[in-house]
C-alpha cells in the first residue's frame, strides 16, 4: 500500500472542497439529467460506441473545450496569486500544484486533442473519404486520450496533484524530493493518452496516404491535410521518446531503478534530454495542423488560392526535419559545452525560416485578395503579427549565449505563451468559426463572435505583454510571489487584468455555443462560406457516410473548381450504390475504462490489483483480435433518401457572411 | 510476389546463413582476436548494420507491394531519428556532464 | 473491409483494408525503431555508470548469450519460412513452421529469465546501478515484446486452424511475421552493442 487512507481525498483546501462538492454535484446532475431525458441508450449507441470520425472529432473537442476551461481556471488562479506582491490567496505548494497542472492539461489535453478533434472532423472529408482508415482504432485513440486526461484530472481531489511543473525535472520529480503519489499521475496518466496519440498518428499518415480520393495526388492536397501528415509523422517520431522517458520515469519512482535519480549513478539531466527530445517535437505537432487551418480560413476568406503552396509543402517537410534536432535550445543552460550550445543555436535559427516563409505565403495569399472580415478570418489576422512577436523572441531565446540571461525569467514564459496562444487557440478558434456549420448544421453567430474575438485578443495581450518587461527586469517563474521592494507590482496587476479580459473572451464563445445550439438559423446552405476544399462538397452537418459518391479532385482547391466548372456537383440515381461503413463498438470505451482504473491502481502503487486490472487489457486485445465483425451496408434507398433531403431543399442561402 | 511459383525458399536459407555467418564473425573479432577497441567496435557494429538490412529486405522484403516506397521512407526515417537519439543524446550528455565537474 | 479483392497478388495484400494494415503496421515499426533507440540512447549515456556494482564481465555469460542469439535467429528464419509456405497456400507447412518459431520464442524466453535469475542472484538488480537499470529495463522491454509476440502468435494460430487461410488471416500472419523479424533486429543491435561491447570494453 503506497498511501494511508486518511489521505485518500485532499482535504482542508477550501478551494479543493469546493471543487470536489461542484465535482460530485455536476456528476450527480448529468446522471439524473440522462437518466430522465431517458438518453442512455442513446447515448450508447450514438456517442460511445461510435467510430464515426466525424462523432469521434467532436467528443475531442468537447472534451477540449472542459479542458480548456480546467486548465483556464488554474492560469486565473495563479493570476490571482500574482496580482499583487505577497498574496497570500495561495500556498506555495497549491501554486506549484496549479502551474504543473495547467502547463500539462493546457498542451496535452487542450491544445491536442482540439487539433486531433478537427483533423478527424475534417480530414476524411477533405480528402474525399467515407472514414479514416482505422475507425475502430481511432475510437480507441479518442477513449484512451480521454481516460488519461480524466486519470490526470482527478489528481487534485484524490492523492494529491503533480507539483514538479509540467517538464517534471529530476531530481525534483524524483521519489526522493516528491515522495507523494502526485507526480505517479503525471507518469501514468500521460503515458496513457499517449498511446491514444501514438495510434491517432498513425492512424492520419495510412488514411492520407491510402484513401485520397481520385485525382487527388499529394501536391494537390489542401494545406491542411498536408500539415496533417507531417504532424501525423513527427507525432510518429517523437510520442515513442515520451512513452520511453516515462516508463523510465515510472520505474525510478514506483521500482527504485537510477536512470535519473542523484544516487546509484543515474543522471537527473538525462530526463530534461529525453523530455526536451519529445517535447520539442510537440511544439510543432500541436503548430503545425494549425497553421494548415490558417491556411485554409485565409485562402477561402481572401478568395484565393494559397500563395506559394509549393513552398509551403517543402517548408513543413523541412520542419519535420528540423524540429527534430533542436532540443537542446531548451536546456543550454545545463552548460554543455560550446560546441553543443553552438550547434543547437545554429539548427534554432535555421527552423525560422520555414516558419518566416508560411508567414509570407499568407502575407501574399491576402494580397490583391477580396478579404472577408469574417470572425474565423479575424482570428488568422489577429494570428500574423500575435505570432510574428512570439517568433522573434523566440530566436532571441534560440542564441546559446543570450539564452543564460533570459532563461526561467518570465520573458520565457510571455515567449511561448505568444507562440502558443496566436499559434495554435486561435487557429482552433478561427477553426471552429470556419467548421461549425459543417459539423453541426448550423453556424456560430458572428456578433457575439467579435466579441469572443476582442475580448481574447486584448486580453491576451494584456496579460502577456507585461510578462516580457517583468522578465527583463528579472521576475522568475514558478515564483507564487515577490516582494513589494521588487517593483513588480504594476505590471502584476496590469497583467491579472488582463487575463479576467482573457476569462471574459472565453466566457462569450461558451455562450455563442450555447446561443448558435438554441437559436441559430438551421436553414443554411452547405457552403456558406463559398469555399474552396472538397468537405464543403457535402451535406452540412455531413451524413455519417460522407459521400454519396466520392468526389473527383483535377486540381487544387478541388470544390472551386467543381463550382466553377459546374462539375460532380449533381448526383443521379443511377450513380448511387450500396456503401460500406465499419460497425459500432463498445471495446474502445471499455477498455478505457480499464486503462483507468490499471493506471489508477498504479499511480496508489498498489501492484498486485494493478497487475490483475492489466489482465483486463490483455483480455480485451484478445477479444479484439476475434472480432471479425465486418461492417454493414447502408441500402441504397436510405442513401437516396438522405440525399435528396439535403440536395433539394428551397432557398438554399447562398452567402451567410454578413 | 509468385502465388505458387518456388518450392524450394533458397533466398531465406541464403539470408539465414549469412546472418549466422556475421553474428559468428563478430562474436570472434570481439571475443578472439586483439585489435582496438575502437576497430573492434567498427567491425562488429558494421556487421550489426548489415545483417539488420538483411533480415529488412531479404525477410521482412521492405520494399515489396505498392506501398514498398513509403515503407522504406518510413524506415529511413526511423533510422534518421535513432541516430539523432542516440547520438544526439551521448554528445549532449558527456559533454555537459564533463563541465560540470 | 469491401470485397474488392485483387486475386493477382498474394492472399494478404488482396484487399484495400489489408493493404493498409500492412503499411500502417509499417508505421508503426518505424515507432518502434524510435522506442528502442531511445532505450539504447539511454543505455549509451549509462553504461559505465556501475555505482560501486557489477560490471558487464562480471555478469555476462557469453555462452547462453550465443545460444540466445541462434535460438532468435533461427526463430526469424523459421517465420520467413512459414511465410514463404502461406504463400503456397500450404497451411498444414504455414502453422508447422509457425509452431516451431514460437518453441523458439519460448526457449529464447527460458534462457532470459535465467539468465535474469542469474545477474540477481550475483547482486545485480535493477536497484543497483544506473548501468544495470538500463540493461534490465532494455533487455526487458524485448522480452515483454517476445512474450507478447507468443500470446499473439497463439491467438492467430488459434484462428488459422479454425478459418484456414483467408485474406484476413493471411494479413494478420504476415503482420505478425513483420514483428517478429523485427524483434530479431532488435536483438543484433543488443548482441552487438551490450553484450560483445561489454565484453571487449
Amino acid at each position: 500500500m503506497g498511501i494511508k487512507w486518511n489521505e485518500f481525498f485532499i482535504t482542508g483546501d477550501p478551494l479543493i472542497l469546493g471543487s470536489q462538492i461542484a465535482i460530485l454535484l455536476t456528476m450527480i446532475g448529468i446522471v439524473a439529467g440522462i437518466t430522465y431525458l431517458r438518453k442512455w441508450r442513446w447515448l450508447w449507441t450514438e456517442w460511445l460506441t461510435t467510430v464515426d470520425h466525424k462523432r469521434i472529432g467532436i467528443m475531442y473537442i468537447i472534451a477540449a473545450v472542459l479542458m480548456f476551461f480546467r486548465g483556464g481556471m488554474d492560469g486565473l488562479l495563479m493570476k490571482a496569486q500574482t496580482s499583487g506582491p505577497e498574496k497570500e490567496f495561495l500556498t506555495a505548494q497549491h501554486y506549484n500544484e496549479i502551474f504543473t497542472t495547467h502547463g500539462v492539461i493546457m498542451i496535452l489535453f487542450m491544445a491536442m486533442p482540439f487539433l486531433i478533434g478537427l483533423m478527424n472532423v475534417v480530414i476524411p472529408l477533405q480528402i474525399g473519404a467515407r472514414d479514416v482508415a482505422f475507425p475502430h482504432l481511432n475510437a480507441w485513440s479518442f477513449w484512451l486520450f480521454f481516460s488519461g486526461a480524466m486519470l490526470f484530472n482527478i489528481s487534485f481531489v484524490i492523492g494529491g496533484s503533480p507539483d514538479a511543473g509540467w517538464t517534471s525535472y529530476f531530481p525534483l520529480a524524483g521519489k526522493e524530493f516528491s515522495p507523494g503519489i502526485g507526480n505517479n499521475y503525471y507518469a501514468v496518466a500521460l503515458q496513457i493518452a499517449g498511446i491514444g496519440t501514438l495510434m491517432s498518428g498513425i492512424n492520419f499518415i495510412v488514411t492520407i496516404l491510402k484513401m485520397r480520393t481520385k485525382g487527388m495526388t499529394l501536391m494537390k492536397m489542401p494545406m491542411f491535410t498536408w500539415t496533417t501528415l507531417v504532424t501525423s509523422v513527427i507525432i510518429v517520431a517523437a510520442f515513442p521518446i515520451f512513452t520511453v522517458a516515462l516508463a523510465l520515469m515510472t520505474f525510478d519512482r514506483l521500482y527504485g531503478t537510477h536512470f535519473f535519480t542523484l544516487s546509484g549513478g543515474g543522471m537527473d539531466m538525462l530526463w530534461a534530454n529525453l523530455f526536451w527530445l519529445w517535447a520539442h517535437p510537440e511544439v510543432y505537432i500541436v503548430a503545425l495542423p494549425a497553421f494548415g487551418i490558417f491556411s485554409e480560413v485565409i485562402a477561402t476568406f481572401s478568395r484565393k488560392s494559397l500563395f506559394g503552396y509549393k513552398s509551403m509543402v517543402f517548408s513543413i517537410v523541412g520542419i519535420a526535419v528540423l524540429s527534430m534536432v533542436v532540443w537542446v535550445h531548451h536546456f543550454y543552460t545545463m552548460g554543455a559545452s560550446p560546441g553543443v550550445n553552438s550547434f543547437f543555436s545554429i539548427t534554432t535559427m535555421l527552423i525560422a525560416v520555414p516558419t518566416g516563409v508560411k508567414i509570407f505565403n499568407w502575407l501574399f495569399t491576402m494580397r490583391k485578395g477580396r478579404i472577408k472580415m469574417t470572425s474565423a478570418m479575424l482570428w488568422a489576422l489577429a494570428f500574423v503579427p500575435c505570432f510574428v512577436i512570439g517568433g522573434v523572441t523566440g530566436v532571441m531565446l534560440g542564441m546559446g549565449a543570450a539564452d543564460y540571461q533570459y532563461h526561467n525569467t518570465l520573458f520565457l514564459v510571455a515567449h511561448f505563451h505568444y507562440v502558443l496562444i496566436p499559434g495554435v487557440v486561435f487557429a482552433v478558434f478561427a477553426g471552429l468559426y470556419y467548421w461549425w456549420p459543417k459539423m453541426f448544421g448550423h453556424m456560430l453567430n458572428e456578433k457575439l463572435g467579435k466579441w469572443h474575438f476582442w475580448l481574447f485578443v486584448i486580453g491576451f495581450n494584456v496579460t502577456f505583454m507585461p510578462m516580457f518587461f517583468l522578465g527583463l527586469d528579472g521576475a522568475v517563474r514558478r515564483a507564487y510571489t515577490y516582494s513589494e521592494a521588487s517593483g513588480f507590482a504594476p505590471l502584476f496587476a496590469l497583467s491579472g487584468i488582463g487575463s479576467v479580459v482573457l476569462a471574459a473572451g472565453f466566457a462569450v464563445f461558451c455562450y455563442n455555443i450555447y446561443w448558435s445550439f438554441r437559436y441559430a438559423d438551421r436553414n443554411i446552405s452547405s457552403d456558406p462560406w463559398d469555399a474552396r476544399t472538397l468537405e464543403w462538397a457535402t451535406a452540412s452537418p455531413v451524413q455519417h457516410y460522407n459521400f454519396a459518391k466520392l468526389p473527383e479532385a483535377s486540381s487544387l482547391d478541388a470544390f472551386w473548381y467543381m463550382k466553377k466548372n459546374n462539375e460532380g456537383l449533381t448526383l443521379s440515381d443511377k450513380e448511387i450504390k450500396k456503401i460500406h461503413m465499419p460497425s459500432n463498438s463498445g471495446l474502445p470505451f471499455i477498455m478505457a475504462i480499464v486503462f483507468g482504473v490499471t493506471g489508477f491502481f498504479l499511480v496508489f502503487e498498489w501492484h498486485i490489483a494493478a497487475a490483475i486490472a492489466a489482465l483486463g487489457i490483455v483480455g480485451g486485445l484478445i477479444y479484439r483480435s476475434f472480432d471479425y465483425n465486418d461492417g454493414y451496408y447502408v441500402p441504397v434507398e436510405e442513401v437516396q433518401e438522405t440525399e435528396s433531403a439535403w440536395r433539394n431543399v428551397k432557398g438554399e442561402v447562398n452567402n451567410h457572411v454578413s | 510476389m509468385q502465388n505458387k511459383a518456388k518450392v524450394f525458399p533458397v533466398s531465406h536459407i541464403v539470408g539465414f546463413v549469412l546472418s549466422l555467418v556475421m553474428t559468428f564473425a563478430a562474436a570472434w573479432v570481439a571475443l578472439k582476436t586483439f585489435y582496438s577497441f575502437n576497430t573492434i567496435m567498427m567491425i562488429i557494429g558494421t556487421l550489426a548494420v548489415l545483417q539488420a538490412a538483411l533480415q529488412l529486405t531479404m525477410f521482412m522484403h521492405m520494399n515489396e507491394g505498392e506501398d514498398g516506397r513509403t515503407q522504406t521512407i518510413n524506415v529511413v526515417y526511423g533510422i534518421f531519428v535513432a541516430i539523432v537519439i542516440v547520438a544526439g543524446t551521448v554528445w549532449v550528455m558527456s559533454i555537459g556532464m564533463h563541465t560540470h565537474h | 473491409m469491401s470485397a474488392n479483392l485483387n486475386t493477382s497478388l498474394p492472399l494478404e495484400y488482396q484487399s484495400e483494408q489489408n493493404r493498409m494494415n500492412i503499411l500502417g503496421f509499417w508505421i508503426f515499426l518505424g515507432a518502434e525503431i524510435v522506442l528502442f533507440a531511445t532505450l539504447f540512447g539511454v543505455y549509451a549515456v549509462l553504461f559505465q555508470r556501475y555505482a560501486g556494482g557489477p560490471t558487464h564481465q562480471d555478469i555476462i555469460m557469453i555462452k547462453e548469450v550465443m545460444i540466445q542469439t541462434v535460438l532468435l535467429l533461427t526463430s526469424s528464419f523459421t517465420m520467413g519460412l512459414a511465410i514463404f509456405e502461406m504463400r503456397r497456400n500450404n497451411l498444414k507447412g504455414l502453422i508447422t513452421w509457425f509452431v516451431i518459431t514460437l518453441l523458439l520464442g519460448a526457449g529464447f524466453l527460458f534462457m532470459e529469465v535465467n539468465e535474469f535469475i542469474h545477474y540477481v542472484h550475483m547482486g545485480a538488480t535493477m536497484q543497483t546501478s544506473a548501468f544495470l537499470s538500463s540493461l534490465f529495463v532494455l533487455l526487458g522491454t524485448h522480452g515483454a515484446h517476445v512474450t507478447f509476440g507468443i500470446i499473439w502468435a497463439t491467438m492467430i494460430i488459434i484462428q488459422l486452424v479454425r478459418r484456414g487461410l483467408t485474406p484476413v488471416t493471411a494479413r494478420k500472419t504476415f503482420i505478425l511475421g513483420l514483428y517478429w523479424h523485427f524483434l530479431d533486429v532488435v536483438w543484433i543491435f543488443i548482441f552487438t552493442f551490450v553484450y560483445l561491447k561489454g565484453l571487449v570494453m
